[in-house]
């Protein structure tokens, strides 16, 4: 036979309020393995209240090559941020 | 579009790229698993990220060898705890170095055909409970050492898993420590068992900080990409000195009659290391290679089977999934 365990990347929600985060990735058969390896492998000393498990394979990144087209139209749109908007100092609460 | 990126010159480009990354690296900008990197830049990775992975697999065998024999319930839970971590950090190291485009599979093969190195410290044998303590205090005191200041390494996936390693490793190191101290208050006979174990695993643990700057031969580079912060005398020197005021404490003797304070350098001077021995026991001839390398083969072969299941249990139940599916 000689089939590999794919590979799963681990989110972790470490408590209620807070999102789940990516925490590192391992191997299993299936997704309730990845479970129960994660909750090894991840959360020995409490550090978390909530896993997801992904396969590898279903996440699209983004090329850090192509960052310039993706990123970059952001930066010259000052405009956005509160700080572009010019008001006296002896207006408060705003 | 960058002019490194413009230029259609093959030479002149490449060089440009790794120009542009060796800045990054210089800023304190983190290369992440998707970023170009030099092709040097990744085998070294692939090769420390690895050996250390295998260090953590290998190292859990030396002590499981007592977890049986622990001399209480509470050294025994402790024991358990430190080489489930190891399992635990090996795994993170693992997957830190698989973003770089090695598979398990293949790093597995590295380590079972002897083409990967782990810790020589490891083919030493763990004769009595007091290498318990000794290996908690000394190896992981040493690992410490070594590690924290990997946490600031390049390679953001190897700080992260770095970050993790630490926070939990100085547990590990306190155990040890306590197991030594519980010893050395006890009877005569306790008192001995530990400073024997002080004889056996002091000179391998000053070994396990490397060959002398003037013999490693990566320092100079792996300095530079930030995947090691201090040289391999350095952390010696920090970890000696570090270490002798501990035994002090124990009231145990460090088992080098060249070992003294030195005023004006600030640092304990200490004698000559063999390093026969230690090339010895990388190249394979210490007292427990061969041992080390049958029993974690040994576990993988025997856990094919195990492997081989829990696939053929997935794929079944998928299946029945998806014809559930084609059947509602």
């Amino acid at each position: 036979m000689n089939k590999n365990w794919p590979l799963w990347e681990i989110f972790v929600r470490s408590k209620n309020g807070l999102e789940h985060r990516h925490f590192g990735s391992l191997h299993a058969a299936d997704a309730e393995m990845a479970l129960e390896n994660a909750r090894d492998v991840y959360t020995r000393r409490s550090e978390g209240v909530s896993i997801w498990v992904v396969e590898s394979k279903h996440i699209t990144a983004s090329n850090p090559e192509h960052n310039g087209e993706l990123f970059e139209p952001a930066q010259d749109k000052i405009y956005r941020h509160p700080t572009f908007y010019d008001l006296p100092d002896d207006v408060k609460h705003m | 579009m960058s002019e490194a990126q413009q230029n259609n010159n093959g030479a002149e480009r490449s060089l440009s790229l790794e120009e542009i990354f060796e800045q990054r690296i210089a800023n304190d900008e983190k290369i992440e698993p998707k970023d170009w990197m030099p092709e040097k830049y990744r085998k070294t990775h692939i090769r420390q990220i690895s050996q250390h992975a295998h260090s953590e697999i290998i190292g859990m065998l030396p002590e499981g060898n007592w977890i049986t024999r622990a001399p209480s319930l509470r050294r025994k839970v402790a024991l358990l705890a430190k080489v489930q971590d190891e399992a635990g950090h090996g795994l993170y190291l693992y997957s830190a170095c698989e973003t770089l485009g090695i598979s398990r599979e293949e790093l597995y093969e590295q380590l079972h055909s002897g083409k990967a190195k782990y810790s020589s410290i490891f083919n030493y044998p763990t004769i009595t409970w007091a290498d318990m303590g000794a290996i908690g205090w000394l190896v992981d005191g040493a690992a410490i050492i070594n590690q924290v200041p990997l946490c600031n390494t390049s390679y953001g996936p190897y700080a992260r898993a770095m970050i993790r390693v630490c926070k939990e490793e100085s547990f590990h190191q306190r155990q040890g420590f306590e197991i030594m101290l519980t010893l050395c208050n006890g009877t005569e006979a306790q008192k001995q068992m530990a400073q024997d174990a002080l004889n056996r695993w002091w000179w391998p643990s000053l070994m396990m900080l490397g060959p002398t700057d003037a013999e490693s031969i990566h320092t100079e580079q792996s300095m530079k990409w930030k995947l090691k912060r201090k040289t391999n005398d350095d952390l010696r020197q920090q970890f000696i000195d570090q270490t002798v005021p501990q035994a002090d404490i124990l009231g145990l003797t460090i088992p080098d009659p060249d070992l003294k304070w030195n005023e004006e350098t600030g640092h304990y001077d200490f004698g000559e290391i063999d390093w026969d021995e230690f090339w010895q026991v990388v190249k394979g001839h210490g007292p427990c290679n061969k041992e080390r390398m049958n029993a974690r083969v040994g576990a993988w072969e025997r856990g094919t089977w195990v492997r081989d299941a829990a696939m053929a249990y997935a794929e079944k139940q998928q299946n029945k999934k998806e014809n559930q599916a084609k059947a509602g």
